[in-house]
């Protein structure tokens, strides 16, 4: 019984955590979620360019090598 | 890590003007601008970020001149090419905005025609470059040439514009700055920031450049 109510509270948790969460994309006339579209765009940019720069570390590593 | 903090800094200060940039309380009402002043922190930082980066490159030229290093070659020339891309995300930003501000795509300003020509003579700096051969030779052209550009380009792109009497650009001529708008220095929250973080970017894009650069030539001379 006691696992149950646990993971009732749980679930209730999540849920409570999910309407503040929809309460919060649509609020300000939605201006949040353009934000959350520009934040994901510019986080791939930027992954990219860390993988870009690990790469370029590489190849100089194996050219002083050699 | 203690390599790496400053490319962490970069993403998270323009993650941080993107989120407050559009959400932020702004002067939304200030004549024409209405709304789109919030593009003082996407707008501007570009600029800046260009000023940077061609002023290294700068000092790299005259680090050329004095000890004839390549490789101080390779990093004038690596900033002022990412240097040229943001002044390109300047001027595309610019002209759309202006477009929605004065109905027009370019108009006969100081400020715009400023960076405008400021531009051309930089990108004369690469006709000059990719038309000499000898790499020695094509070095101290180009650190001459930039020595002798990146003045002018100060004059053109920040003094000129300042000087005029009439202009339309916000911060230029007889125009509002964005400082004599922001009373309650909702946009400087988010300027500052926004301006460093791309400073940071830029840097950051443009060392990788220089690296690729110093890749190829250390090829070129095996």
């Amino acid at each position: 019984m006691r696992k149950y109510s646990l993971i009732l509270m749980f679930v209730s948790l999540f849920a409570m955590a999910d309407s503040a969460v929809n309460d919060f994309f649509y609020s300000s006339g939605k201006i949040y979620v353009v934000i959350a579209v520009l934040v994901i765009i510019f986080s791939l940019l930027a992954y990219y360019l860390v993988r870009l720069d690990k790469k370029i570390t590489q190849v100089e590593k194996d050219r002083n090598e050699a | 890590m203690r390599k790496y903090w400053w490319k962490i800094l970069s993403i998270v200060l323009i993650i941080y003007a993107i989120f407050g940039g559009l959400s932020f309380p702004a002067p939304d009402d200030v004549e024409i601008l209405g709304k789109t002043i919030r593009n003082v922190s996407y707008h501007v930082p570009m600029w800046f970020t260009m000023l940077i980066l061609l002023t290294v490159s700068y000092v790299y030229g005259l680090k050329y001149l004095a000890n004839n290093r390549p490789k101080d070659d390779s990093m004038a020339s690596s900033f002022i090419k990412v240097a040229m891309l943001f002044g390109l995300m300047g001027l595309a930003t610019g002209s759309f905005w202006a477009r929605f501000t004065w109905g027009f795509w370019w108009i006969e300003d100081p400020k715009l025609n400023g960076a405008a020509i400021g531009m051309l003579i930089y990108m004369a700096y690469y006709i000059l470059r990719n038309s000499i051969e000898d790499e020695i030779q094509r070095g101290k052209f180009s650190a001459v040439y930039n020595v002798f550009a990146f003045p002018i380009f100060i004059v053109l792109i920040v003094i000129y514009p300042s000087m005029a009497d009439v202009s339309n650009h916000p911060g230029a001529g007889d125009s509002a700055a964005f400082s004599s708008l922001d009373l309650d220095n909702d946009l400087r929250k988010v300027f500052y920031l926004a301006t460093i973080g791309w400073i940071l970017l830029g840097v950051w894009v443009a060392t990788l450049k220089y690296r690729l650069t110093e890749i190829k030539r250390k090829d070129e001379e095996i």
